[in-house]
């Protein structure tokens, strides 16, 4: 070691062209065991020093075959089966699946039906968003949200369990609306969750927003423009806070959204802090929208006329939603059986993580645990 | 546009409409060229999804499907081609980059390969597995027992 060494200043380190004096590419891998990878996800750095010249993800982990599992099932068999990709927010897997599936079949679900189904995506998106919060914050270290976050998750969990039994993959829906009817104190327990949650953003808000920590370890980290957000195909919050006001309950709306009215955020930078904001500024619009489905929550059937043995004609259909991470899509084939000929599902966060290389070239380790946190990745809808 | 499509290419172009939804099926040879022209002149500059579909009874067994959508239009539409089993298909990073992993899941579930692709392997399987899953010829409970048995150490209990 030379003297020369201890001259090198932090300066250095933001110059991404100027190497290390002895510098060696340096591989190091990031197994897929790791405390905030957020599930199994390897990815192996080429770093420079603590700089990142380059990463490369390795997934599939947790390829369970769910697609080759959704032609050995009848359609409502694979119901269930939808829950378990993106695990942490069940019900939107399950709406985009049920909607397409009614599309196929010509049905439409009861205007009753399309309500509670707003409301139970909507609650879900909270819990979703709550989650990648205390995650997120716990990765970057703030330790405190992550507590505060679960407990309000645990709110929602409840309603959930009330309603269908099960507080996770809730198998919520059926192709052609709901199977249960909402229990009594409902809309009250709903309205008194959104009374409870509505202060708890500011309080969130509060702890993170201005912190210096914060600002300084997510500002400026993970920058993408929206042009390569496009290029790349990378949708939801990422998009969003790129600078793109792109939202597909409100561009090709689907379950009733057109009814309500609310706002889409988007940032100015693309970086982790705007991603942040923008997640924080959706949840509130989240309960904007489930105050408004309370209030005019319409009677009637909760479910429409569907042959118990469904067959639907021979054709084939494209539906997407908006789920918490992103442009959820699925493209099923019917060849006029009772099981789907093929069952594709399009996952946001497998998309999305391409754009993980793109995002943390030229910052530091510890900034691709921030970046991997802020895309809000789930593995088990990447792998599937 | 479709019919503008239409008349540029006349046979290679096939519209069809189901459930409202727009799609076209492509001649494989139109391929890189159908899209480059979706891309550039008809605004569709997100690539949704690359996807492949296997009908064992059809001579050209595969299907392989881009959905595309546009931000200016607000539109989707599907374009499919169909090809023989073995035959590849030019890859269309070059045209929407996020086509690299969505292609390597086609290629990793099907065994389509996609010429001029980056890094052209499999994604979600080991790298060293045998046989692509999504095919219909590959059963339910198959898998590459040889891998297993290498890797895992594991006799599985199927």
């Amino acid at each position: 070691m030379t003297d020369q060494n201890t001259t090198l200043s932090h300066h250095d380190l933001e110059t991404p062209e100027k190497p290390f004096l002895d510098a060696n590419e340096l591989v190091i891998n990031m197994g897929p065991q790791h405390p905030a990878t957020h599930g199994v996800l390897r990815v192996i750095l080429r770093l420079d020093g603590e700089k990142v010249l380059g990463l490369e993800c390795v997934i599939g982990y947790l390829h369970r075959g769910v697609e080759k599992i959704g032609e050995h099932r009848t359609y409502t068999m694979f119901n269930p089966y939808v829950d378990r990709m993106d695990y942490v927010a069940a019900v939107s897997n399950g709406l985009g699946y049920c909607e397409t599936v009614e599309k196929l079949l010509n049905v439409e679900a009861p205007p009753r039906a399309q309500h509670v189904r707003v409301i139970l995506t909507e609650l879900n998106r909270i819990a979703s968003h709550q989650l990648w919060l205390g995650t997120h914050a716990l990765d970057i270290g703030a330790i405190t949200p992550l507590f505060y976050t679960f407990r309000d998750r645990e709110e929602i969990l409840k309603i959930y369990e009330k309603y269908c039994g099960a507080r996770l993959t809730t198998h919520a829906f059926r192709i052609g609306g709901l199977q249960y009817e909402t229990y009594t104190g409902f809309e009250k327990e709903v309205r008194n969750f959104l009374n409870f949650f509505r202060p708890k953003i500011d309080e969130y808000e509060e702890l993170l927003t201005t912190n210096r920590i914060w600002v300084e370890r997510t500002k400026n980290v993970g920058a993408i423009s929206a042009q390569d957000c496009i290029a790349l195909g990378v949708t939801g919050p990422v998009l969003r806070a790129s600078g793109v006001k792109w939202d597909l309950r409100k561009a090709q709306p689907y379950a009733n959204y057109k009814n309500f009215d609310f706002d889409i955020p988007i940032g100015e930078n693309g970086d982790t802090y705007d991603r942040y904001l923008v997640r924080m500024a959706e949840m509130r619009q989240s309960v904007r929208i489930i105050e408004q489905a309370v209030d005019a929550l319409p009677e009637g059937p909760i479910i429409a006329k569907v042959p118990k043995v469904m067959k639907p004609a021979v054709g084939e259909v494209y539906h997407s939603i908006e789920a918490p991470k992103g442009e959820l899509g699925y493209f099923i084939v019917s060849d006029g059986s009772t099981q789907p000929y093929r069952v594709r599902v399009r996952p946001p966060s497998f998309v999305n993580l391409q754009a993980l290389d793109l995002m943390c070239r030229g910052q530091l380790v510890a900034d691709v645990i921030a970046v991997i946190g802020t895309l809000d990745i789930v593995l088990g809808e990447v792998d599937r | 546009m479709i019919a503008k499509l239409k008349g540029a290419y006349g046979s290679g172009i096939e519209p069809l409409t189901y459930a409202g939804q727009n799609y076209m099926v492509v001649d494989r040879s139109l391929i890189p060229e159908i899209l480059q022209v979706l891309r550039n002149e008809e605004q569709f500059d997100y690539c949704v999804d690359i996807t492949a579909v296997h009908y064992p009874a059809r001579e050209k067994q595969f299907e392989v499907v881009w959905v595309l959508y546009s931000f200016a239009r607000n539109e989707r539409i599907r374009v499919k081609t169909q090809i023989l089993d073995g035959v590849s298909l030019p890859s269309s990073v070059p045209i929407w980059t996020g086509a690299n992993w969505l292609e390597r899941e086609v290629f990793d579930m099907f065994g389509i390969k996609f010429d001029g692709h980056p890094d052209m392997k499999r994604i979600l399987l080991p790298d060293g597995w045998k046989g692509h899953p999504l095919r219909k010829d590959y059963g339910i409970l198959q898998q590459d027992n040889e891998w297993v048995q290498i890797n895992l150490g594991i006799e599985s209990g199927q």
